[in-house]
């Protein structure tokens, strides 16, 4: 006899739903993808969880109530959520630093290092490999049972397998999940939870064609997508535009796939970027970094190449947190243009037309919107505009970095995945990435990917423990 | 100065950290590490003796090999901090000769055996090294008194000296600023709290899960090793000041001490043994691993000879274990200014230079939380 719950995929979402259901008493089976020294999908490059509260934690300060944490949201998706989700997931994320607290999750104090606390965010110690090694130990020692190497290729139909009884036409019960190696696992639920497909280059070549081949998976190689393609084989209803992707600048030099966070390049607001050709073609700075940092991603797969190169000068070197590469460094503009493998005069004459246009006697200072801008420049700095004028100079060549994708099934409130027809399946649930596309389905803001996945996790888990055991 | 080749792969890998800063709240390592843009020589040692070797950096690390980044910030430090005993050991051929550290140490201990007991049977007669002795002095019927204490005193002033070498040149290298009270009183209750074993709240090594286990044994290695140097001195103010000879009388302030700390450091020295003999290789060092075990097991070897002594003093066994105790400890302070013995140095002036910084210090801000 198969487990009650199978819990497919093995990051954030996936522990969540396989703890919960395994503490309603379920029998659980999950199924990582992954060898055991990767599991943990994207999970394990996080950094913290977005969540609302209305009295200071200690690692918390002040509050962030959901009503605010709800305008957010609005902002950042233009509106574009299911507002039932939305309004569940905030409420719900009230209650994860005690539940996480209760996995053996720790949080990380004040005062160490440079972290500045959050107040809408909370830090986990050590980041996400530690939280993702603190769930499995909480789920082994619980007693669910973990597969690695264990990667879901289709999920059976209820109606044609042991056990299964089709109630609802064909298609609304799944029976179990069948592996790469053809072996096949019968069970009561199933709980989807493996991620987007943003690791899957030729999914991402049919909408963006060769430009994909130029981008890089900043996460895991393992999210290719397989379970969101095995849903829709079942008839699994999508949610979220397939073009749609969150991407950061990243340096050039970043591995293809699972680079993490240390790629990322902060440099763009203190200084100037240009393409291929040497020409800028957007504002550095249009609104502080955080609110900025994600579109970078988007704007450099729009120019030649899919390239594009950051330059600044010795003025503010070592104040923004480095790439894990060097940055290149020249004695001129031109040098560095030249190192960066562009055309050092047409860099050279970007440069001086940008100096010249730079309105003089502002304050730099890039904590706020500050008075440093050009004036007549298209397109224009409209913040943190200094010369650049102080050698060295330094630069990164940077590309089009994908977080993660954003289509997914539509699920219910319960975590129920909706099948193409409207209906919900009985015993089929999702969470994490690969439905956050309900909530989130363009835009992001920080800390809100585990946000999600640890809710609908716990509700997954949740509802598939009590349907397979009722 | 450590290999340069050594500094450069730290330089990388805590760039690839510098980037991250996930660890930064296990220990003092990542702050201090973010303050600085470019690294000597000097920095790695540095930071190589304020690591604590909990290992919870490389559990916690998504970049270890075989990521491409092949971060492994626990095995890069332990081996920066086996460089420094040696580079920084002092006079440097002695630290050279030690770069086998489990034969060297035992060859030292041989040798002293066979010095000692040839000294003890060419002056007194084997008859008298093999016969059980009595009442006051009776160790130096066997042991020649003035030998002993000025055998004693010498190789306490040896290592001394030598300890107090490697401390100037290795404070001069990473840079330890004027004497600051507050630094000194910070970095010496991190000291006896080994508050870095902590892994910031989530523990250290012990089966790959964090505990306090480690911790706790270091404890008793440290205090009951304490234990035992008081008890050596006490004996050496009852005899000396106060003109009792040894043996002592079971309840005697040196006896009480040398059992405590005998047994504190057989059991402290046990647990550490265990706890590395179960932890993933995959952090460690396998020079600093040699010399823990060196160490550890000298240690433990001091320890139990000192009680077996005790136990057996009135019989005829006790010329044997006193010249066994005896070499043992020569081993143990011969190669303590270059071995693992040292670490409590550099890793107490590397935990001054911390507080130091850490009151002054202010790097660049990590821009808020995105991913
Ligand atoms: C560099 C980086 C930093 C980030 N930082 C943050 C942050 O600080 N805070 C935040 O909230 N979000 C952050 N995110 C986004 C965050 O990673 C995701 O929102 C979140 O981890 C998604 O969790 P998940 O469980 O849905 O997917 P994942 O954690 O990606 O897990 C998917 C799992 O499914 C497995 N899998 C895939 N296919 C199969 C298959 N066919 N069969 C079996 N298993 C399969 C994978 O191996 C993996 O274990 C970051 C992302 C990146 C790339
Ligand atoms: C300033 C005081 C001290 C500090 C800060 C200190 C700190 C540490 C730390 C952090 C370790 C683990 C990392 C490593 O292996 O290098 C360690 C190991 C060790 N220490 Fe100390 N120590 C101190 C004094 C002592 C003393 C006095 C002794 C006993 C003579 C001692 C015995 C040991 C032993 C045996 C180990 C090896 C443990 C192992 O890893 O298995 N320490 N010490
Ligand atoms: S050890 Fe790994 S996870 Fe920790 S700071 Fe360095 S790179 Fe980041
Ligand atoms: S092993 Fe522990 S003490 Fe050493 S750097 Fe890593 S976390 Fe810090």
């Amino acid at each position: 006899m198969g487990p009650d719950v199978i819990v497919v995929g093995g990051g954030n979402a996936a522990l969540a739903a396989a703890i919960t259901a395994r503490r309603a008493g379920a029998d659980v089976l999950l199924l990582e993808r992954a060898p055991l020294h990767m599991r943990g999908g994207n999970t394990r490059h996080t950094r913290d969880i977005r969540f609302a509260h209305d009295v200071p934690l200690p690692a918390a300060p002040g509050a962030y109530l959901v009503e605010e944490f709800f305008e957010d949201l609005i902002r950042v998706t233009g509106g574009a959520t299911n507002r039932e989700l939305a309004e569940l997931t905030l409420r719900e994320s009230m209650t994860l630093p005690a539940w996480m607290e209760a996995q053996g999750i720790l949080w990380q104090r004040a005062l160490t290092g440079t972290l500045h606390l959050s107040r809408t965010n909370l830090f986990f110690l050590g980041g996400g490999k530690q939280l993702v090694n603190a769930y499995y130990d909480t789920a082994a020692r619980l007693g669910v049972r973990i597969r690695y190497d264990a990667s879901v290729v289709a999920l059976s139909n209820g109606g044609a397998h042991a056990g299964g009884t089709a109630r609802d036409g064909g298609g609304t019960r799944v029976g179990g999940v069948v592996l790469d190696s053809g072996e096949r696992i019968a069970c009561r639920a199933v709980v989807a939870a493996a991620g987007g497909f943003e690791a899957d280059v030729a999914w991402l070549k049919e909408y963006w064609g060769d430009a994909a081949d130029n981008f890089v998976i900043r996460g895991t190689p393992h999210n290719t997508g397989l379970v969101l393609r095995a849903l829709y084989a079942l008839g699994a209803k999508p949610v979220g535009d397939p073009r749609e992707f969150h991407a950061t600048a990243c340096d050039a030099r970043a591995p293809r796939f699972d680079g993490g966070i240390v790629t990322r390049i902060d440099a763009i607001p203190f200084g100037i970027v240009v393409n291929a050709r040497g020409e800028r073609f957007y504002d550095e700075g249009e609104e502080l970094w955080p609110k900025r940092y994600a579109i970078w991603g988007k704007l450099i797969a729009q120019q030649p190449q899919q390239t594009a190169f950051v330059m600044y000068d010795a003025k503010v070197h070592g104040r923004f947190i480095p790439s894990a590469f060097p940055a290149l460094r020249a004695g001129s503009a031109g040098e560095l243009a030249a190192l960066m493998g562009l055309d050092a005069s047409a860099v050279t004459a970007t440069v001086a037309a940008y100096n010249a246009a730079i309105v003089s006697g502002g304050t730099f200072d890039p904590s706020a919107l500050d008075d440093c801008a050009t004036r007549g420049l298209t397109p224009p700095k409209s913040h943190w505009a200094l010369p650049l004028d102080t050698p060295p100079f330094y630069g990164y060549a940077m590309r089009t970095g994908i977080t993660f994708t954003y289509l997914g099934v539509e699920v219910t409130a319960g975590a129920c995945v909706v099948s193409e027809g409207g209906t919900p399946f009985e015993n089929l649930y999702a969470a994490g990435e690969c439905m956050a596309g309900n909530i989130l389905s363009r835009g992001y803001l920080a800390g809100f990917g585990l946000t999600i996945g640890t809710v609908f996790g716990r509700i997954a888990g949740k509802e598939a423990a009590r349907h397979a055991r009722s | 100065m450590l290999d340069p080749d050594a500094v450069a792969e730290a330089e990388r890998q805590f760039s690839v950290c510098n980037a991250c800063r996930y660890c930064e709240g296990f220990c003092a390592v990542f702050p201090a590490a973010e303050a600085r843009t470019a690294f000597a020589g000097g920095d790695i040692a540095y930071l190589a003796n304020l690591c604590h070797d909990c290992r919870m950096c490389f559990d916690a690390c998504p970049f270890t090999p075989p990521h491409e980044y092949a971060v492994n910030i626990p095995q890069l430090l332990a081996a920066a901090r086996t460089q420094t005993y040696e580079r920084y050991g002092w006079p440097r051929a002695f630290a050279r000769l030690l770069r086998v550290p489990a034969a060297g140490t035992a060859s030292i201990a041989a040798l002293a055996l066979v010095v000692l007991v040839g000294a003890a049977v060419a002056s007194g007669g084997t008859a008298a090294f093999f016969a059980p002795h009595a009442g006051p002095g009776a160790f130096y019927r066997v042991f020649s008194f003035a030998a002993l204490v000025s055998g004693a005193l010498l190789l306490t002033a040896f290592g001394l000296l030598a300890i107090a070498m490697g401390a100037v040149a290795f404070a001069r290298d990473i840079g330890l600023p004027k004497f600051s009270a507050p630094a000194f009183a910070r970095a010496t209750h991190e000291a006896f709290a080994l508050v870095y074993l902590r892994g910031g709240g989530a523990g250290c090594y012990d089966e790959r899960r964090g505990s306090s286990s480690r911790r706790l044994m270091h404890g008793f290695v440290f205090w009951g090793f304490l234990a035992a140097f008081a008890s050596t001195t006490a004996a050496g103010i009852e005899q000396d000041v106060l003109g009792i000879l040894p043996p002592f009388p079971l309840l005697s302030v040196p006896v009480v001490l040398g059992v405590v700390g005998g047994v504190a450091i057989l059991a402290g020295a046990a647990g550490l043994i265990v706890l590395k003999s179960r932890s993933d290789p995959a952090p460690q060092s396998t020079r600093m691993i040699v010399l823990d075990y060196t160490f550890l097991a000298v240690l433990a070897l001091v320890a139990l000879s000192g009680l077996l002594l005790l136990a057996l003093r009135s019989t005829a066994a006790m010329g044997s274990l006193l010249g066994i105790h005896l070499a043992l400890l020569v081993a143990l302070y011969l190669t303590a200014p270059y071995g693992k013995f040292v670490h409590f140095v550099y890793r107490y002036l590397s935990l001054v230079k911390h507080a130091q910084e850490a009151r002054t210090s202010q790097s660049a801000s990590n821009g808020g939380s995105h991913p």
